[in-house]
């Protein structure tokens, strides 16, 4: 059994499992971050951020970087960025031939984002498992993505800065771009299609057969709608996988532990990114910043995604408003995607925690944001074109998307609003470091709050967690079992486990210390009554088995033999019987052999007790029986004698 | 090997208080628990004497299942789980349990109020039984008990209506409820997998029909309204408020507004806006269709389609009126029908289904004069139209559906005595499986065969899955043997290699060996006739190994030794063998045996 690791954030995974023959990816995260290192794409086409200018190159001669390579980077904020259609950080492609996948399974729709990479360019043939919402979320995360590249194309690919000569002369951060040569440009809305067409939805414990070696089972995960962990079940092994995973009470449904319990190996990917501050307190501080800010006539900039945490927070900041009589500051929402992501925020009653789920049995719908949204106080928009103009009003708080900044709605708003100190914007979003996100547009005169939400575990929840779980083995990102960088000595903040947990990095292959000894084998009733069982201890029977064995879809049957006289005794190469050997044990003792010898015909008996045992003469046959504690051996001339003499000792023996 | 036994407490050979009992693996399950539109007294409800002749049912029942929310499912719920008495879990879906209270009060209000019944039961019950539900998603299999499990599967039917597979170790039950197979307007075609259970029980209200293609029947039944109300007509369908009216709903609106007609469309008010407001909140147990649109445009948003007030009744003119309830057995379309039928100009159309005593079964079945519960006469004139739009199976999605997850046993319930014996008929004929039809009260025991699970060690396995013989090439039609050791030991079964049974049990094997001498009168050396012995046995045994040791014996097989000795013109030689190779030394025997050579 072996653990591939194909991707290098541990909080957008992506595995591949090895077990009884089958080929599993776990997850499909597309590392977004990468795209930090590009220039923000403006909603109008044609124009550029307004600090980008020209890089120009100073310093030493021979590090010089060739022009070709420094007119695809631009100096923007302080920071050389690559001035080019965005490119992204896929999974490994290269460790492991793809296209005999058999299965994919996703925990949610954060963690999908590049399957058509996968899917569509490598051979893919199998079928990949998701929850329903993980579809029509993911779907629409995929889109917006889509959307927000396609919106204002670049021209250019930039590949000339990527070369290794080229790169190891740039300045840091470029420099340390994470396999830049690997990046691909996006998907389209072809491949999103073609590769979701090959998605099968599951039902939280709903049992899934892969070609019958192993079944699969999401658990909810309690982290988004729809997002689960799965455990992949051998008859006798068991595997959990867990994912994005929350024990905090949010919108989704609660996370499912039981079913993950007592694993062989419990693989942890996707724990908290920001260790050192907790959910709770930082939506509290979001919604106090955000107040405060408009209450002075500011406005306030949330960068977001399309769903999960931003609902939370528009239920959250509407509330505070209420409290604090500013009922009456809109809130505007820009996505692409955000009619679609509110309207399916409504249909998936099933996936949600009980409170939000018993709304409907009213009927009622069960995100407060509908009503907001019927009341105007939340307004939505695909972008700033489509109407947002014609009734915006200030002081507003602003959601829009994308969170790295680097694309999206939200580029308009940091230029618009970047220069006025009474606006704020406020970083929720644990995905980007916000301080590198903000990086091209610095300095900026409006003020910038960070207040991460991350509801992922986080490292005292995990090791709790774990140690209810009692798996035998655990396996966790490298990084989980050091201390975060900026605080070398917490180590509270690890991953801690006995033993000492396996550890994963990209592209690293990993051994699972499990070691298979059974196959379930059905025998047929038909065989089963035919089975002679012979008791050898108290509550314990032994019974041999000479059966024909049929292998179909990974399942094994016993069936009678067809006919035994036509099966011919075979023999292996070496010999040895291969079916029908005859067993024989037990203890006889010298006079029961010696009283059945009489009853069989055998009078004139002489018995001599010697140190190893005692041997029996038959003097009338000329035969010999020597007989220790568990062997006897029979010395005679005549085959008739022979017989009847091995027929006496089998009725001393059990035989099987 | 258990038996699975089924007792319909109602359902058997009958439509309505669909109630069945089954217990399978020690568990005992009732799959619905519905009334009968039919009747008034006792016999609306199921019997669930049968089940305990007096005290409660809790420690009687492991769970009950509720298929969808028709009032001849689950009707009877309040009453079996407040004034019987039951405490366990109930299981339905989502959808289910927000609409089946709503019309559990309907129906209550009807009876109590309107009819003045007493002992009855209460709101609160409703309330109260509600509670003791657990909601179940498609295809999640829920752990009922440690051995009893779940899973729902879409029917189609009505919104959240569900298939349920039922599974205690190796048997397996499916039961239907209501089901259709082909998608209509707003729901999907029911779905299965190859599950193979050890019993479908199935629903046959069409045993015998197969109707026409839907999009000639919706025609038709546009057409019958067009005209009606072109004549200055009143249109009056019956229908229960959630399901049916919607798909008509959708295709009245949509043929309006095609055809541009003004003439009113009203449903009864009440439960429109919340009903529609439900499908609206469930799309996702709806169409495909719908929900790829409903973003954009929600289906179940009526621009024609207006509330209905009792008022409208007189109204001059042509309309057409949706009202509760579907079999005009009482309330609102009831009402209305008293009104209209004696006018031959209007029209009434039934969509569904109408059980035997109601008035919609009296008019159906050609009755022109209907005495109602006061003695009071009515004179049909008016049109009577029976419009097949019930989303059951037809008999061809029955057959669809067992052919899907091809059952070894078939029961049907849910539909008529005679239509059932044809249904059966023909499944035993196409299929070749078992099928009932118990009437109520009546058990069937299905006989069930399951094979053995035996934990197998993968040593053993593997040895035996490469071929014997290293020249033969892996052939899956070659027949494979496996032989090993079984151990049982309570209910675990563990077969393995016999020497690792053996030495699990601490059993040693018993060492039988024979030696015999043969005397042969032939002259040469030692050494000459033990090669020609060794010839000799190379062509005997060419699947065995054959072969010198040191010490100038043969050695065949495992065990068997064979030492010539003597002098120039006598050989002595001897033949030593375990019992375990008894056919290779008995066979040297006989090639050796002067006397037999």
């Amino acid at each position: 059994m072996k653990l591939i690791c194909l991707s290098d954030n541990p909080s957008k995974p992506c595995f591949v499992l090895f077990f009884k023959g089958v080929k599993i990816m776990l997850d499909c995260g597309l590392d977004i971050k990468q795209i930090l290192h590009y220039i923000p794409l403006l909603v109008v086409p044609g124009f550029q951020v307004s600090k980008a200018h020209t890089w120009s190159q100073g310093g030493d001669k021979r590090n010089r970087v060739p022009d070709d390579a420094a007119q695809e980077l631009k100096e923007c904020g302080g920071r050389l960025l690559v001035d080019g259609n965005p490119e992204f950080s896929i999974p490994e492609t290269g460790i492991v031939d793809l296209s005999t996948l058999d299965a994919i399974l996703i925990s949610s729709y954060s963690c999908m984002l590049a399957l058509p990479y996968i899917t569509e360019y490598t051979g893919f043939k199998g079928t990949i498992y998701m929850t329903e919402p993980t579809f029509y979320i993911g779907r629409l995360y995929m889109e917006e993505l889509v959307k927000y590249v396609e919106r204002n194309p670049k021209s250019s690919i930039a590949s000339h800065w990527k070369q290794e000569n080229i790169i190891k002369n740039l300045p840091a951060p470029l420099r340390d771009a994470v396999r830049p040569r690997q990046w691909r440009k996006l998907y389209t809305l072809h491949d999103i299609n073609s590769s979701l067409s090959k998605v099968q939805l599951v039902g939280f414990s709903e049992k899934l057969d892969i070609f019958g070696a192993l079944t699969v089972s999401p658990a909810s995960s309690g982290c988004c709608i729809g997002s689960c962990n799965w455990i992949i079940n051998s008859k006798y092994e068991k595997i959990c996988y867990i994912a994005g995973t929350s024990t905090l009470t949010t919108h989704p449904r609660p996370m499912d532990q039981s079913p993950l319990k007592n694993a062989d190996v419990l693989i942890v990917s996707c724990l908290t990114q920001t260790p050192l501050s907790l959910p709770d307190p930082m939506i509290g501080e979001f919604c106090l910043n955000a107040a405060v800010t408009v209450k002075n006539g500011g406005n306030v900039l949330v960068p977001c995604y399309a769903s999960g945490v931003t609902f939370d927070l528009f239920e959250c900041l509407s509330g505070h408003l209420d409290q604090c009589g500013l009922a009456g500051v809109p809130m505007y929402f820009l996505s692409p995607v955000s009619d679609s992501t509110l309207a399916y925020s409504n249909i998936f009653a099933e996936w949600l925690s009980a409170g939000k789920q018993s709304k409907v049995f009213l009927p009622e719908c069960p995100f407060p944001h509908a009503d907001l949204l019927s009341k105007g106080r939340l307004k939505n928009f695909s972008s700033i074109h489509t109407g947002l103009s014609t009734d915006f009003v200030t002081p507003c708080i602003l959601f829009a998307g994308h969170p790295s900044l680097r694309m999206g709605d939200i580029v308009h708003f940091i230029e618009l609003w970047g220069n006025s100190p009474s606006n704020t914007i406020i970083f929720t979003e644990p995905d980007f470091p916000h301080l590198d996100a903000l990086a091209p547009f610095l300095p900026i005169a409006m003020r910038v709050c960070y207040c991460p939400i991350d509801t992922s575990l986080n490292f005292s929840q995990a090791n709790k967690l774990i140690r209810d779980l009692r798996p035998l083995h655990l396996v966790v990102s490298e990084s989980y079992i050091h201390p975060p960088v900026l605080e070398p000595l917490r180590n509270d903040l690890t991953v801690d486990f006995d033993p000492s947990p396996l550890t994963y990095k990209q592209g690293e292959i990993l051994s699972l210390p499990v070691k298979r000894q059974y196959e379930a084998v059905e025998m047929e009733p038909e065989l089963a009554n035919t089975l002679e069982p012979v008791e050898v201890k108290p509550g314990t029977a032994i019974a041999m088995i000479t059966a024909a064995l049929v292998a179909k879809d990974n399942r094994y049957v016993l069936k009678l033999l067809p006919n035994l006289h036509d099966v011919p005794k075979k023999r292996r190469a070496d010999g040895s019987l291969l079916w029908r050997k005859p067993y024989i044990f037990g203890t006889p003792n010298l006079q029961e052999i010696v009283d059945s010898l009489k009853q069989n015909g055998f009078t004139s008996l002489r018995v001599e007790e010697i140190d190893s045992g005692s041997i029996i003469h038959l003097v009338k046959e000329d035969s010999l029986i020597q007989i220790d504690n568990n062997s006897t051996h029979i010395i005679c001339q005549g085959e008739e004698i022979r017989l009847r003499l091995k027929e006496v000792m089998l009725k001393c023996l059990k035989q099987l | 090997m258990s038996d699975i036994k089924v007792t319909p407490l109602g359902a058997g050979q009958d439509v309505g208080r669909s109630c069945i009992l089954i217990s399978l693996g020690g568990k005992n399950i009732m799959l619905d628990c519905g009334m009968h539109m039919g009747y008034n007294d006792d016999r609306r409800f199921p019997d669930f004497t049968y089940i305990a002749r007096e005290g409660r049912l809790t420690e009687k029942i492991n769970c009950v299942i509720i298929s969808h929310f028709h009032l001849d499912h689950c009707g009877a719920l309040p009453y079996m789980t407040e004034m019987v008495g039951y405490d366990g879990p109930v299981y339905m879906t989502h959808p289910t349990k927000a609409i089946c209270p709503i019309l559990l009060e309907d129906y209550r209000k009807i009876t109590v109020e309107r009819k003045g019944e007493v002992n009855f039961f209460t709101s609160e019950m409703i309330k109260t039984c509600m509670k003791k539900v657990i909601t179940v998603n498609l295809h999640q299999v829920i752990q009922v008990d440690d051995d009893l499990e779940i899973k729902a599967y879409y029917a189609g039917h009505v919104l959240g209506a569900a298939m349920f597979q039922i599974r205690v170790g190796q048997s397996s039950v499916v039961y239907t409820g209501d089901y259709n197979m082909t998608p209509d307007r707003h729901l999907g075609a029911a779905w299965i997998d190859k599950c193979r259970p050890d019993l479908l029980i199935t629903e046959s209200t069409y045993a015998t029909t197969i109707r026409d293609s839907k999009r000639c029947r919706e025609r038709d039944f546009l057409k019958k309204v067009h005209c009606c109300v072109e004549k200055g007509g009143k249109v009056l369908i019956p229908v229960f408020a959630l399901g049916r009216a919607q798909e008509l709903c959708i295709l009245l609106e949509s043929y309006w507004d095609r055809m541009n007609l003004k003439v009113p469309i009203y449903f009864s008010l009440g439960l429109t806006e919340k009903a529609n407001h439900y499908y609206k909140l469930y799309i996702t147990w709806t169409s495909e269709k719908i929900k790829k649109t409903f973003v954009q445009r929600n289906m179940f948003e009526f621009k024609h389609i207006k509330p209905f007030d009792r008022a409208y009744i007189e109204n001059p003119g042509p309309m057409v009126v949706f009202a509760t309830p579907g079999m005009l057995h009482a309330g609102l379309s009831l009402q209305i029908f008293k009104r209209w039928a004696p006018n031959e100009n209007n029209m009434v159309i039934m969509p569904g289904y109408c059980v035997a005593g109601t008035v919609g079964h009296r008019i159906l079945n050609g009755a022109r004069k209907i005495e109602m519960e006061n003695k009071q006469i009515i004179e049909v004139k008016m049109a009577v139209e029976y419009m097949s739009f019930s989303a059951h199976a037809d008999a061809k999605g029955i057959m669809q559906l067992i052919s899907h997850c091809e059952p070894r046993n078939v029961l049907l319930v849910h539909g008529e005595g005679e239509k059932m014996v044809f249904l059966k008929n023909k499944i035993k004929q196409e299929f070749g499986v078992e099928c009932y039809m118990p009437e109520n009260g009546e058990t069937s025991v299905i006989k069930v065969k399951h094979n053995i699970p035996l934990d197998t060690s993968l040593n053993l396995l593997k040895r035996q899955l490469v071929p014997a013989d290293e020249s033969e090439e892996p052939d899956p039609k070659h027949l494979k043997i496996l032989h090993g050791a079984l151990q049982m030991r309570g209910s675990r079964m563990q077969l393995t290699e016999p020497s690792v049974a053996f030495r699990e049990l601490g059993l040693e094997e018993y060492e039988l060996r024979f030696t015999c001498d043969i005397t042969l009168e032939e002259g040469g050396s030692v050494s000459n006739t033990t090669d020609r012995i060794y010839r000799l046995l190379q062509r005997e045994f060419p699947k065995c190994s054959v072969q010198f040791s040191n010490d100038g014996s043969i050695n065949v097989g495992d065990s068997v030794i064979v030492k010539v000795s003597g002098e120039d013109d006598c050989k002595n030689i001897l033949v030593s063998w375990s019992h375990q190779d008894e056919d290779i030394g008995s066979h040297i025997q006989r090639v050796l045996r002067p006397e037999q050579s």
